[in-house]
């Protein structure tokens, strides 16, 4: 942290504007990017609490919490009501998609690795960088506020489909509020990112010499930029018919209580069509940069170049762009016109094909190399051994037949947490056990690592695997208590061990944060390179100071030279003259 | 250590592969945990796609689980001195591009059928030498947080005043082809029976057909699916699937109760 305090502008020499400059109102992209990942690691902890109450009510529905109910819901006597459980998934959601995992991978590591991997001295716009980290706060406080009104808080679910967001609940106003709030400061950065990579790249770095890594910031940073508009727009929709009465989702002749709502002439399925136009693309959105920076993980840690570099990055491409027109797979059974399902289930089916390309490639680059098998490792490993079972229930629900059964089961829920949780998240702790190094300096205990991954992938398997069996029954999601059907019942049990193994993958978690934060000031000291990587950023000091590079580093060759036949290293970085 | 890992990645498609195959054929402790008994026709081409394609899945699971696992036990050995270098192949690119291409496009066009059957082609019957569709026997209203069951009475019309009004009990023939029209007044709901293998959103302002032809006499329930507000949980109704002449004969009685009260609902 010193060798950033020394370079950074004076700020006329009082200590409080300097402080405040470098830390608070930083333009640096390094600081923003630790800003962001700061900020998402304690909404992680959040949206990690509210999953394991709903775990909680799940398996013992309408029994009192321990310790904690007290405390959360004394109204109630300790209980999660039916009200307040739809708050806890539509917030466990909101804050794991906009707070988590988007932010964590754009927000965090793309600002942080773009300029470093380029061989930039810092983002195209660092003003506008701030303002998009800067602009999230708006969202936390929106987002509190909101989740403070229990009971009235959010409760209509993530994709807030009206007429139910727009009828019903106080605090949704302030829900839609925050997600504008998200969507401009994703927006800002993705501006920044694709005007940084295209424009600021060393010489010799030219487009098929960039680290997959950034390859997938930069497709990332392309969708936020054509979907978020759309997702924004409808946002301002659903939120001037709550205010003005607008009807753009509402159709004539509702009965709300006892009033007959007169106005309309909107149609519901318009809110759909437009929020999964976003939302779906942003689903590539929370997987494409772990799947890049993934790749650039297996490489480095099998001493091997990463196997296919174009069909990577041509799939990578073919699925952000294919991403565009899969949406209606979220409305197979919505009412939209059955004959559309046909088209879109074609579209879906045919995006399979580069997310199955990638993954037997990344499994080429495995092949035949030296395996390193740190924590970093064993968690890229974990990603693609979950992404396979993500992807292949996905393909299960891309059929629309089959998707008649299993909509808006625990079929869909499984499937998204293996893409998510066992691939997304597990992608972000490879990253920070491969960073963590380069970004303070020290490095985080490997012991410690190897067992929070070995916990965390039984756990996950544990909790996720067997929602694929509720889904088969036709247990619904969004149930505050499943078992008043009676066809349910004989489920409760299985639910119990999926709540049990949940707290052991929330407990483990504790494991990982003692290590990141104790190794922030008790870790091994990193030196510039620790892991023999080719990329840019491990030619600088750990952690780089402000301006990255004391001179213009130039590029001579790929990413990937590792174990060159006749090389003396069996690395050869990026820079490294012939 | 390697082999330790090795392990333990061998495990997710042993364990899942076996899960499901216990799932599947009723072994314990995953007995039951299997799609429910199918009481409809067109549900059953549903549940032979869901093991098709379940089938196809388990397939790449266990082969890219077992490259993996022998992959970290073979080459995460710290004995080993060096990596191969080798960075593409051509052909075995187009090789696993092409192959899981035909299978997606087998698994996209071998559902066509299906989906036709479910949700394109509305059951018709046969009117002297005129092929007409089938009306629709019963109107479902979804509201917050019931269900109300709308059958026309014995002129046969929704709409009129000898309509029998039901709520949160659903009486229906099997053995014949049924066409529900579903219509909601507030939020979308969605008419779930998963023993039919029955799913459709409610959208307020549309409304829609769904159609069944059950093959039995039996009861089973009706549960909403899509998000409705607080009491989402509690929208439910139980499904009577009885005999035609049952079903006339319930209706009839139901009709008549029904003249009754409303006659004496004048008379007060």
């Amino acid at each position: 942290m010193t060798a950033i305090h020394k370079q950074h502008e004076p700020a006329a020499g009082n200590p409080l504007l300097n402080f405040l400059g470098t830390y608070v109102f930083a333009r640096d992209h390094k600081i923003i990017g630790l800003q962001f990942l700061f900020s998402t690691l304690i909404w992680l902890a959040i949206g990690g609490l509210l999953a394991l109450a709903i775990r909680w009510q799940l398996a013992w529905p309408g029994t009192e919490i321990p310790i904690l109910g007290r405390w959360m819901f004394a109204s109630e006597g300790g209980m999660i009501t039916g009200e307040y459980y739809n708050v806890l998934f539509t917030m466990h959601a909101t804050i794991m998609i906009f707070f988590v995992v988007i932010p964590i991978l754009a927000g965090a590591f793309g600002n942080y690795l773009i300029p470093l991997m380029i061989g930039a001295r810092d983002m195209a716009f660092p003003t506008l960088n701030m303002f998009s980290y800067w602009f999230m706060w708006p969202a936390f406080v929106c987002m509190i506020a909101a989740m403070r009104q229990a009971g009235t808080g959010p409760s209509a679910g993530w994709t807030s489909y009206p007429p139910l967001s727009v009828l019903f609940g106080e605090a949704q106003g302030l829900w839609l509020l925050g997600l504008v709030f998200v969507g401009i400061a994703s927006m800002l950065g993705a501006i920044n990112y694709i005007t940084t990579i295209i424009q600021m790249r060393a010489p010799g770095m030219t487009l098929l010499r960039m680290p997959m890594t950034v390859w997938g910031m930069f497709i990332t940073a392309i969708l936020q930029a054509f979907a978020l508009p759309v997702l924004t727009a409808a946002l301002l929709m659903l939120l001037s018919d709550r205010m003005f009465n607008t009807s753009f989702f509402l159709a004539e002749g509702l009965e709300v209580g006892n009033t007959l709502r007169l106005q309309g002439g909107g149609e519901p399925l318009l809110w759909q069509h437009l929020f999964w136009f976003y939302s779906h693309p942003a689903v590539y959105i929370m997987i494409l940069p772990a799947m890049g920076m993934v790749s650039d993980i297996l490489s480095c840690f099998s001493r091997k170049p990463l196997f296919g570099y174009r069909p990577m990055v041509f799939s990578m491409i073919a699925i952000a762009g294919m991403g565009f027109i899969v949406w209606g797979h979220h409305m197979f059974i919505s009412g939209m016109n059955y004959f559309l399902s046909v088209s879109f289930l074609i579209s879906t089916m045919l995006i399979a094909l580069p997310s199955g390309v990638k993954v037997f490639n990344w499994l080429g680059t495995i092949w035949g190399g030296r395996l390193q098998l740190t924590s970093a490792m064993l968690c890229a490993m974990g990603f693609l051994s979950m992404f396979v079972i993500g992807g292949l229930s996905g393909v299960v629900m891309a059929a629309p037949p089959v998707d008649i059964m299993l909509h808006d089961t625990y079929y869909i829920v499984a499937h998204f947490h293996y893409v998510l949780f066992g691939s997304s998240i597990l992608g972000v702790f490879a990253a920070i056990y491969y960073w963590f190094p380069k970004m303070f300096g020290r490095t985080m205990n490997e012991t410690l690592g190897k067992f929070h991954f070995l916990v965390t992938f039984v756990a996950l398997n544990c909790t996720f695997f067997p929602m694929h069996f509720l889904g088969a029954r036709g247990f619904p999601r969004r149930y505050a208590d499943p078992y008043v059907v009676e066809a349910f019942r004989d489920l409760q049990p299985l639910n119990e061990f999926i709540t049990w193994s949940a707290f052991v993958m929330g407990a483990v978690q504790i494991v990982f944060f003692l290590n990141f934060f104790g190794s922030l000031f008790f870790g091994r000291k990193a030196e510039t390179n620790p892991w023999h990587s080719n990329t840019l950023e491990w030619t600088v000091p750990s952690p780089p100071s402000h301006g990255n590079f004391d001179f213009q580093p130039v590029v001579f060759r790929g990413p990937y030279e590792y174990s060159v036949p006749g090389h003396s290293a069996d690395f050869w970085p990026q820079t490294e003259p012939e | 250590m390697n082999r330790f890992w090795a392990f333990l990645f061998l495990l997710v498609p042993v364990l899942g592969i076996a899960s499901y195959l216990m799932a599947a054929f009723g072994i314990w402790p995953l007995e039951g945990m299997w799609l429910p008994d199918n009481y409809s026709d067109a549900g059953r081409t549903i549940d032979h796609l869901w093991n098709v394609i379940h089938i196809i899945g388990a397939v790449i699971l266990l082969l890219t689980g077992l490259a993996l696992a022998f992959a970290i036990g073979r080459f995460g050995s710290t004995k080993r001195q060096s990596a191969s270098y080798f960075s593409h192949n051509t052909q075995i690119e187009i090789l696993w591009s092409i192959i899981p291409g035909a299978i997606l496009v087998f698994i996209a066009l071998y559902q066509m059928k299906s989906w036709e059957e479910n949700k394109l082609a509305r059951p018709t019957k046969q009117v002297g030498s005129k092929t007409e569709a089938v009306a629709p026997l019963v109107r479902v209203i979804g509201r917050r947080f019931a269900w109300e069951f709308h059958h026309a009475g014995e002129d046969g019309r929704l709409d009129t005043l000898d309509d029998v009004i039901v709520e949160n009990e659903l009486v229906i023939p099997a053995h014949v082809d049924v066409v529900l029209e579903l219509e909601s007044r507030d939020v979308i709901h969605s008419f779930f029976v998963p023993n039919l293998r029955l799913k459709q959103d409610i959208v307020p302002g549309l409304n829609q057909l769904i159609w069944f032809h059950a093959d039995r006499e039996t009861t089973t329930s009706i549960i909403c699916a899509e998000l409705c507000g607080w009491g989402h949980y509690t929208m439910q109704a139980s499904m009577k699937l009885v005999s035609r002449s049952e079903y006339e004969q319930w209706l009839k009685d139901a009709s008549t109760a029904n003249l009754t009260t409303s006659k004496q609902d004048s008379q007060e």
